[in-house]
């Protein structure tokens, strides 16, 4: 192992063992500031041996380790004789071969000047979802690139990303310096090219530094084998480097969290303050309403507190008795927080399934949870060459600029503002899985300037006009499963009763409003999405509306119910066994199906999700239309929709 | 801890942060209370996440029953003095069977642990479990992230975790899943200790050394706490000035040597400290990769 590695000035103070020496190291530990920071490098550029000789060097690593280390070393080391520092970080390389989903890695040291959380995180294809959640909560990126290699495509890639998640400051570690005769050369034009190669990425300090990750040289001192370099050794710029993002300067800005009320007496608005400072007296906005009033206290259990800044979980008590909830935004009353539900923004997609144009997503935004959709993907960027590409859907990994509607006004600020209230979550209804990560850019339109015509004749009205209640019965099934017949039958015996009713089914729409549309899966769900926006409007209008589509997926007839509205939406499963349906074949599309002649046909080479929980469960094959029928009218009755 | 930008108090934060974001994303969360420093730590902060609120969801203790005494002592009198709704769980089934960490080895805790624990959250149909589990302490835990999702069956699928970014946590779940959620994640042992002291959190006395009787194993300090300890034949317990920097059952937890009496003296023991605070605990010498697989099946 080289000597100049190990120094003294990371030797605990307390080592003396004085209680004065305590004090002191307590006093320090007490008063430090902590980075959080993301490593980030191709494979072999020495990422590991690199946090391995941080963790070594300032004796974090214990005897017990320390002995293991030696002997893995010597057995797994790629380093001859001398100890192999990555062998101290778990290689996650080995996970990701076994398909584990390990997106970051994160480790821990702490020197006298600045506790660090390192965000390691592995390589590879997923390394676009893994570094974005990484630099999700990092300060500063170190990027590494290896002197031998320069800068590559995926160092400009890395820079990429830490700047599209809002990383500002810059290390670029010039690693390996030792194998290109520690020359100063080929370290500048390496700074050069890469000071050129992200100077769009305005990143507000950028600080180049040759090292050499397995030999120590400037990684905690200065090397003098590199004399002509008179910067700071990583740890010392790590240690200073000023990321002076002060957001306690902002105005103040709290997601309510969960409202807090052990009794009558109190009720207090729980959350993590987000950006500025409060104090009691200050006035203060509620994002929703508008409505405004004082602070009264500000509620920890050490007592209450005269003041409160960004990164701080309070309780807020507030003088005025208003309506506030969990996801409500509570903001400077001078600089209220602004609402919309139509965005651009930029998006990650992580999971394997694509992300479809319109189908109904969970978006997670500070404490609020809302649906909406991404409404028109605006382009594609290529994260080698930035290059805007088109596109329908995004794949995982994918980086994309979209636009983005939400069902309600959220309380938001752009992420380049706003970590907190810009940046949000993207949840799948169905299996929950968090698929996407985005940042808001802007507003499309601000909620607050949008008002809804008010119509004196509302649904209400048309309702009571034609005495009915609206709503619609959506019939889902297999092609062939009976869905038009029996809802024709149902839309007959309830014009027989004067009821008001419209049948859309795939003749008057996949030929007129929806011509444009196929039947791969993207098409599939804009089609559904067109027929529920249909139904609303005619429901709207005061129609009992009988859907009649395959509708195969489950988050597009979820959509579809959330769309309506629960207690206006009947889901009839009109339920076929494929094999009866085969043999029905009334359009003789199976057999074309089966022979290859149709592609993505339901139930043969494209899924169908059946309901798990309509309203109505006709299965064909016990009883005859006619029957079915009248069954689907006796829940009419029973729900109150007709007489 | 006045000063705002202290790493303990953004730790602080955080921690009651992520509590808080449980209790209001989750129908039915429980504390998974080990008796430990981390479980003290953890209290504390939920106390503060919930203040001037008592917390709004139970305690969980999964008594092997073979705890040391001082820590189920040290159990009730906590839930006594604060007030807690404590829940103790045993594998009954298993302990009429005579189950027992002498004969049974890895099998004791897999059936006294890990059954029983999914046994108890399935019994109370909690669908969201804190725990105190920290990155720093096992290599293989520096990658788990604080809402750790597990299947209907109670299982980690290592290939079906979240992605976690900022603040955000998703916490979001289908029937019968579940997720455990870890607010220490980012804390150090030496942060554990510090907080401790600074908060004057109070802990079972067993951390603190003193004269003991104790048996030397494997080179492991096993501390006998009644007379159902097992003694190898030659085997004589001697008084010897120890203390113990994780807690488990007295058979498995290994004590270290030292005079650390009290707090300031075991946080300056701590950064002058030579081995790894996991290398005390038998349980992980089982097999290799053992935390992996334990967690793998619902063990924390
Ligand atoms: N000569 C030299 N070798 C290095 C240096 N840093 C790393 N290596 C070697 O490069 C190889 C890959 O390093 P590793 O840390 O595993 O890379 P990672 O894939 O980025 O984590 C190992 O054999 C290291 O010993 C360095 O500064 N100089």
């Amino acid at each position: 192992m080289d000597g100049n590695a190990l120094t003294d000035r990371q030797q605990p103070a307390a080592q003396t063992d004085g209680a004065a020496a305590l004090a002191a190291y307590l006093e320090t530990q007490r008063r430090i500031g902590t980075l959080r920071f993301l490593t980030c490098g191709s494979v072999d550029d020495g990422k590991s041996t690199l946090i391995g000789r941080l963790l070594y060097d300032t004796k974090l690593i214990f005897e017990d380790q320390l002995a293991s280390l030696e002997r893995d070393s010597r057995k797994h080391g790629t380093t001859g004789d001398d100890i192999d520092f990555a062998l101290l970080v778990d290689g996650l390389e080995a996970e990701r071969e076994q398909g584990i989903t390990i997106d970051v890695a994160y480790r821990f040291f702490t020197t006298d000047r600045r506790r660090f959380i390192v965000a390691d995180t592995p390589g590879h294809e997923q390394y676009t979802r893994n570094m974005a959640t990484g630099a999700s909560n990092a300060e500063l990126a170190v990027v590494l690139v290896d002197a031998r290699n320069g800068v590559l495509t995926q160092t400009r890639r890395h820079s990429f990303i830490a700047s599209l998640m809002g990383i500002r400051h810059v290390v670029l570690a010039v690693n390996k310096i030792d194998l290109v005769g520690f020359d100063q050369a080929r370290f500048e034009a390496i700074r050069a090219e890469y000071e050129h190669a992200v100077a769009e990425f305005g990143f507000q300090s950028l600080v180049a530094i040759p090292l050499s990750a397995r030999y120590g040289d400037n990684v905690l001192t200065r090397s003098d084998r590199t004399p002509w370099y008179d910067g700071p050794s990583l740890l010392e710029h790590l240690e200073t480097v000023d990321i002076g993002d002060d957001l306690a300067l902002a105005p103040f800005r709290m997601p309510v969290q969960w409202v807090n009320r052990p009794d009558l007496d109190f009720r207090g608005f729980s959350g993590t303050i987000a950006a500025g400072t409060v104090k009691p007296g200050d006035v203060v906005a509620v994002a929703s309403s508008g409505r405004t009033t004082t602070v009264a206290r500000i509620v920890t259990m050490d007592g209450d507190l005269d003041e409160a800044s960004a990164g701080d979980a309070v309780t807020l008590a507030l003088a005025d008795e208003i309506d506030i909830s969990r996801g409500d935004v509570l903001a400077a009353g001078e600089a209220p927080v602004a609402m919309a539900d139509q965005f651009q923004a930029h998006v990650v997609w992580l999971n394997e399934s694509p992300m479809l144009q319109g189908r109904t997503y969970l978006f997670k935004l500070g404490t609020r949870t809302a649906p909406g959709s991404i409404t028109r993907i605006r382009h594609r960027i290529d994260i080698n060459t930035h290059e805007k590409l088109s596109a329908t859907d995004l794949r995982v990994n994918d980086v994309a600029v979209v636009n983005l509607g939400l069902t309600l006004p959220v309380a938001f600020e752009p992420y380049a503002e706003s970590r907190d209230l810009g940046g949000f979550i993207i949840i799948d209804r169905v299996s929950n899985a968090t698929v996407g990560v985005g940042m808001i850019d802007y507003a499309l339109r601000r909620a607050t300037n949008l008002t809804w015509q008010d119509l004196d004749v509302d649904r209400a009205a048309r309702a009571r006009l034609k005495d009915q209640q609206p709503a619609v019965i959506w019939f889902t099934g297999l092609s062939g499963s009976g869905k038009s017949t029996i809802a024709n039958l149902v839309e007959r015996k309830l014009h027989a009763q004067g009821q008001h009713t419209y049948v859309l089914d795939g003749d008057n729409i996949r030929h007129g409003l929806n011509r444009d549309l196929g039947f791969t899966e993207a098409d599939r769900v804009e089609n559904i999405r067109r027929v529920s926006e249909a139904a609303a409007l005619f429901v709207d209008a005061g129609l009992i509306v009988l859907v009649s589509f395959i509708s195969p997926y489950r988050a597009e007839r979820d959509a579809a119910r959330e769309r309506i509205g629960d207690g206006e939406f009947l889901e009839v499963f009109v339920d076929t066994p494929i094999e009866e349906c085969r043999r029905r074949d009334p359009k003789g599309l199976y057999e074309k199906a089966y022979s290859g002649l149709i592609r993505n046909f339901t139930g043969v080479d494209a899924p169908y999700e059946a309901p798990l929980t309509p309203e109505i469960h006709l299965r064909t094959v016990e009883a005859v239309p006619e029957v079915l029928a009248d069954r689907v009218i006796e829940a009419l009755r029973g729900r109150n929709i007709i007489r | 801890m006045s000063d705002r930008a202290s790493h303990l108090r953004r730790l602080e934060n955080e921690s009651i942060h992520i509590i808080r974001e449980v209790v209001a994303e989750c129908r039915a969360p429980v504390f998974l209370y080990s008796i430990g420093k981390d479980s003290s730590v953890l209290l504390r902060l939920m106390q503060k996440a919930f203040h001037p609120s008592t917390l709004p969801f139970p305690l969980l203790h999964i008594d092997t029953r073979w705890k040391f005494r001082a820590m189920i002592e040290f159990r009730d009198e906590t839930v006594r003095a604060l007030g807690l709704r404590l829940l103790v769980h045993t594998n009954e089934a298993a302990r009429a069977e005579g189950v027992n960490p002498f004969d049974h080895g890895p099998y004791y805790t897999h059936a006294m642990k890990t059954e029983a624990l999914k046994a108890a959250l399935a019994l109370h149909g909690f669908d969201a479990a804190f725990g105190g589990a920290r990155r720093d302490e096992e290599k293989s835990r520096a990658k788990e992230r604080i809402f750790s999702f597990r299947t209907a069956n109670q299982e980690w699928d290592p290939k079906n975790q979240r992605p976690e970014f900022w603040r955000l946590y998703n916490g979001r779940i289908n029937k019968g899943e579940s997720i455990r959620v870890f607010p220490l994640s980012n804390w150090t042992e030496l942060d554990i200790w510090q907080y401790i002291m600074l908060e004057e959190i109070p802990i079972v006395p067993l951390y603190f050394a003193a004269e003991r009787p104790v048996v030397e194993r494997d080179g492991s300090l096993i501390v006998p706490d009644d007379d159902r300890m097992r003694y190898h034949p030659g085997e004589q317990p001697q008084l010897r000035m120890v203390r113990f920097r994780s807690l488990g059952c007295y058979p498995l937890t290994g004590a270290v040597e030292s005079t650390a009496a009290t707090l300031p003296e075991i946080v300056t023991e701590m950064f002058t400290a030579r081995t790894s605070e996991r290398g005390n605990r038998l349980i992980d010498r089982d097999e290799k990769d053992s935390m992996e697989k334990k967690k793998r099946e619902g063990y924390f």
